[in-house]
């Protein structure tokens, strides 16, 4: 049997590449680790000694704000050196530089690399290929997966819901492009989550999703009935282009959340949203700012999240 | 068989020991597990006004190296002021001081206390580094490869025990 690649030979979590194939145990083990590094980020000095002396590479072939600054806050936090590189590749070399790069940097002696690439895989490919002590988080790969997002959503709902055993949790829009989602699923239903269910049109739902173990809306009203977690994707624009949805303004008013479709959830129901928010295309700006939103603490939870993910691989 | 005193007693010992040099400023952490357990038993019986703190030191240790994070870190509360207040420091067992420099680095990372005591259950002996405590329930001479822990029952007692360090 070939083994997990996120997990070293006694089991424990040497890569963070996808929350796909990851136990039980070990999504807990970060969400109980964050939940302490929470509590690092809410005092005066807001640093743990850890990681000092390690350095910690974020690579990010595709632009990000949010993603990037949150995981150099983190490292930083835990006190390791960050440095930041923004490296836009032609995709025609890609494969042999995007090699090449992680070799020049182990050679400077990197401890972590944090990976953002639009080609799904390309955090798994540079994972085979660093020296055991070298340890790779993916930060987003193309349609495929985003697991400290993921992760940090969990953590998001564990801290206003308390537990997934009850939880049915809505995830609207774009599902077919967004990785995020997918992360986001297969976490749900590792920890138990008894109904998770994805809203959307069908030309922006993947083929099959029913196999991920979701329930299936085309009717938001319908689907957001009774949740308890609503959870907004970006819509993003160039899918306009490509001729799956009419427009912007139609998309809204099938598929973007308004006080009076939140209505239909449950009186306590939190709204998540991963950003960068398109306000008026998926969801309307009273809602956003509104009483149910929780999008601005996910940020917070996203640093503590990540100085969880950071140290556990460092340590392994 | 070595006898071990009995964790309540010295409870009780401490906490009469510690009444009359109680004041104004003074105020608890405890260190999770065992230290925690022993310091919400002593902090009502000293009726100290500041709420009680706890600690995991997991972030500060310095074997992270060579164990990585091995357990789920509990959440640190230190729910007061840290500066200028005259801290007990409790723990269960004292034998390397690791866990007391450890402890040390992450309270003044909350606020510059203007003293901490050092309130053990037990000392060992064994340090391996320049701490002492100040406040000592007994001093046990534990055979080497064992290790002394504390243990909590259902009831809440609070009891002693030696257990065998490769079994854990």
């Amino acid at each position: 049997m070939q083994r997990n690649p996120q997990l070293n030979e006694k089991g424990e979590l040497q890569h963070l590449l996808s929350i796909e194939g990851l136990p039980r145990e070990i999504l807990l083990q970060i969400l109980d680790t964050a939940e302490s590094f929470a509590g690092v980020t809410e005092r005066e000095v807001k640093k743990v000694p850890l990681l000092r002396g390690k350095s910690v590479f974020n690579l990010f072939f595709e632009p990000s704000t949010r993603t990037r600054t949150t995981f150099e806050i983190a490292a930083k936090r835990l006190s390791a050196d960050v440095i930041n590189l923004n490296i836009t590749v032609s995709s025609a070399t890609k494969g042999e530089s995007l090699l090449d790069t992680v070799a020049n940097l182990s050679a400077m002696q990197a401890d972590i690399f944090v990976v953002r690439h639009e080609s799904s895989g390309a955090p798994f490919l540079i994972a085979r290929h660093v020296k055991p002590h070298e340890h790779v988080i993916n930060a987003g790969d193309g349609r495929h997966s985003h697991p400290t997002q993921g992760l940090l959503d969990l953590f998001t709902i564990r801290h206003y819901k308390k537990d997934f055993s009850g939880l049915t949790v809505a995830i609207v829009g774009d599902v077919l492009h967004s990785r995020v989602a997918r992360s986001l699923i297969h976490g749900l239903t590792t920890l138990g989550a008894p109904e998770v269910r994805v809203i959307g049109p069908q030309t922006l739902l993947p083929a099959g999703v029913e196999a991920l173990g979701v329930r299936v809306f085309h009717d938001m009203r319908e689907g957001l009935a009774d949740c308890d977690v609503v959870v907004m994707l970006r819509l993003q624009n160039e899918r306009m282009r490509g001729a799956l949805l009419p427009s912007a303004q139609e998309y809204f008013k099938h598929y973007g959340l308004t006080a009076d479709k939140l209505a239909l959830a449950k009186r306590d129901a939190i709204v998540m949203h991963p950003g960068p928010m398109n306000r008026g295309v998926e969801i309307d700006s009273a809602v956003a700012d509104g009483a149910h939103s929780v999008i601005l603490p996910q940020v917070t939870f996203g640093i503590a999240v990540r100085m969880a993910v950071m140290s556990i691989v460092a340590g392994n | 068989m070595l006898k071990l005193p009995e964790a309540e007693r010295l409870c009780e010992q401490l906490a009469a020991e510690l009444r009359p040099r109680v004041g104004p400023k003074s105020a608890m952490v405890g260190l999770y597990t065992g230290g925690a357990w022993l310091a919400e038993r002593l902090h009502p019986m000293l009726g100290l006004k500041t709420p009680l703190g706890l600690m995991d030191i997991a972030f500060y240790r310095d074997d992270y190296a060579a164990r990585g994070l091995k357990h789920d870190p509990k959440r640190t509360k230190i729910p007061f002021d840290v500066n200028g207040s005259e801290l007990l420091l409790v723990d269960d067992v004292l034998y390397s001081g690791r866990t007391i420099r450890a402890a040390m680095n992450e309270l003044f990372d909350y606020g510059r206390p203007a003293s901490i005591s050092l309130v053990v259950l037990v000392d060992r002996g064994g340090r391996q580094l320049p701490i002492c405590a100040q406040h000592i329930g007994a001093r046990v001479e534990v055979p080497p490869g064992m290790r002394l822990t504390l243990k909590k029952q259902d009831s809440g007692k609070l009891t002693l025990a030696l257990e065998s360090e490769r079994a854990t």
